[in-house]
């Protein structure tokens, strides 16, 4: 065995944190980049196309709440749009009946996803994997006709109409470009917060449970606590996403909050990695993008497209959008590391 | 002097089978007990019962105390770590935040640093590999890597699943050279379960030797070692 002087030991650890350093640079700089790109767009395309960018962001929202129940914690569900259609709805009676304005219609929103998510989180502890999925893909299949039931509350099949939100303090924007870019800042600021948790205790815990149940339970973690907070934390993120998508789209119907709904989701937060942050993104732009392009290739059969894109996406890319940078990334990085 | 761990009666079932038909066990504070026997005998299901992870009846004191019935994280809570059978690695997590996830427990931010680097100090290779997936570590190292993750929780009581299991011989003696140095200078109390009787015998004060989950003959280590039948079954010599 070579025994490395103290020198030399200093020397490579040294390379190795200028290289660190090095690569948290670039990695802010893309970040950044992104940003800077992200609130550019709406003033490079149509109205029409920011609101299909502001669809997007809301759609990403959803899928990191998703990514972080099943991707994070491991839980598999099939019927994360009911928690969507909990905050368009909130959102939806906040305005029609009470005239709230909707900027006060996010937090209520987002409370009562967390709410109703730690509640369906308690019993699905005792469920795993399949036998999860079919009992939340129960809860998708439900949705709309829960929401046409209490048509007292939600007006039934004939949906709600709100107002289109009127762009604040004078700014020489259109009303899309001020959606767009409101729902960015609420974007922002949940991601960042994703993050930090999942950097944290918190995010350890669900991994652990995730990786290894009974190992995570021996090392105190309490898995009764922490299965459920994912579900709310999910239900929460999916319930702004509601409410922003009701702000958006100015109409709430419960047909629009069935099965298919979740499973897209689903859909959305593997093409994009189910187990990472920014994968959420890809997510909601393959969401809302791929069946525009299945419809531009082929009006006649838009779904066979729809499929084959998705087959070819899982052999290209079986980890996902996100696994697929970070794939090239650590190549790249290990070329600079044979280099020094 | 109360034992540290005190097992009395214990039966443990798998749904309707039974695991375990009342065995009788204790650990002394400070001291190292091994657990002994054949494949099937019981020995990871008896880890299992002091944790709370499968249906028991009897009685499992800790310090005087009943923990029978508790939750597993509650017995962590209490002090007990265990290392399972299989190592138990979060894979997915960096060798540092599977550190990290021993201390879950614990609040003291400064101490759980010092014990980081207590644990760095026993097992320099995974400081090396502090930020490598945790999942791609050798055995050894994932079993270095189980240990120190136990040792994290700062217990007072280790339960070791077979950490002999699959490693090279070398390797084996260099963990239970560490594994007797943290008993020394730590003060952990230890229930390991091993198929190395030979190395367990020498760690250890005390042995039970289990089969089909009944405790046939225990006493301390010395004794037992001279014994015909079990140096013949157990000792190969
Ligand atoms: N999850 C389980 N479900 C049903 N039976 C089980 C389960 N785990 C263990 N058993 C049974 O309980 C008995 C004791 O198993 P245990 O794992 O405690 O043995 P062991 O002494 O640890 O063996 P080894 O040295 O092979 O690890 C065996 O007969 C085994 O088949
Ligand atoms: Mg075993």
């Amino acid at each position: 065995m070579a025994v490395d002087t103290i020198e030399e030991k200093l020397a490579t650890r040294h390379a190795q944190s200028q290289l660190e350093a090095k690569l948290a640079f670039y990695k802010r700089i893309g970040l950044i980049g992104l940003i800077i790109f992200a609130v550019a767009l709406p003033f490079l395309v149509s109205d029409f196309r920011t609101f299909q960018f502001t669809r997007v962001l809301y759609i990403s929202i959803a899928v990191l709440g998703l990514n972080i129940l099943s991707g994070y914690n491991g839980q598999f569900s099939l019927g994360h749009g009911a928690f969507i259609a909990l905050g368009a709805y909130v959102a939806a009676i906040m305005m029609d009946r009470w005239g709230v304005p909707y900027y006060l219609t996010i937090i209520p929103a987002g409370l009562i996803g967390f709410i109703f998510g730690f509640l369906i989180g308690l019993p699905a502890r005792r469920l795993e994997g399949l036998y999860l999925a079919l009992a939340t893909f129960g809860l998708a299949l439900a949705t709309p006709q829960i929401l046409k039931k209490f048509e007292i509350i939600t007006m039934g099949v004939q949906g709600i109409v709100v107002d289109k939100p009127e762009v604040p303090f004078g700014l020489p924007i259109s009303q899309d470009q001020w959606l767009y870019f409101f729902t960015l800042m609420i974007l922002l600021v949940l991601f960042w917060a994703a993050r930090n948790l999942l950097r944290a205790r918190t995010g350890r815990a669900f991994v652990a449970i995730r990786d290894h149940h009974m190992a995570a339970e021996s090392m105190g973690v309490n898995a009764g606590f922490y299965k459920p907070l994912a579900f709310a934390i999910g239900g929460a993120y999916a319930g702004v996403a509601g409410a922003l998508a009701t702000i958006t789209i100015q109409f709430v119907a419960p047909d629009s909050f069935g099965v298919f709904l979740s499973i897209t989701l689903l859909v959305g937060s593997v093409i994009g990695g189910i187990a990472s942050i920014g994968g959420a993104i890809f997510g909601g732009i393959a969401i809302v993008f791929i069946p525009n392009v299945a419809e531009e290739i082929s009006k006649a059969a838009p779904w066979a497209i729809y499929g084959v894109i998705l087959i070819l996406f899982m052999y290209a890319m079986p980890s996902g959008i996100m696994g697929f940078i970070n794939m090239l990334w650590r190549g790249y990085v290990k070329r600079l590391l044979t280099r020094t | 002097m109360v034992a540290m761990l005190e097992l009395k009666n214990v039966e443990a079932f798998y749904g309707p089978i039974r695991a375990l038909h009342g065995i009788s066990l204790s650990v002394e504070q400070g001291g190292i007990v091994t657990v002994l026997g054949a494949n099937g005998a019981g020995k990871t299901t008896t880890l299992r019962a002091i944790c709370g992870m499968i249906k028991t009846t009897g009685s499992i004191k800790f310090e005087g105390r009943e923990i029978f019935g508790k939750l597993t994280e509650s017995v962590a809570r209490l002090g007990i770590a265990h290392v399972p059978e299989g190592r138990g690695t979060f894979e997915k997590l960096t060798t540092e935040e599977n550190l990290r996830l021993g201390a879950f427990t614990r609040r003291d931010r400064n101490a759980v640093a010092e014990d980081m680097d207590r644990v760095y100090g026993y097992f320099p290779v995974l400081a090396e590999r502090r930020e490598q997936q945790a999942g791609t570590l050798s055995g050894g190292e994932q079993q270095m890597l189980a240990i120190g993750r136990a040792l994290m929780l700062r217990p007072r009581l280790m339960l070791l699943d077979e950490p002999s299991f699959g490693l090279a011989p070398m390797i084996v003696q260099e963990i239970f050279r560490i594994m007797r140095s943290i008993n020394e200078n730590d003060g952990v109390s230890m229930l390991l379960v091993e198929q190395n009787a030979a190395l367990a015998m020498d760690l250890a004060d005390q042995a039970f030797l289990l089969e089909t989950g009944e405790v046939v003959m225990s006493g301390d280590t010395k004794t037992m070692k001279e014994d015909e039948s079990i140096r013949t079954s157990y000792l190969g010599y």
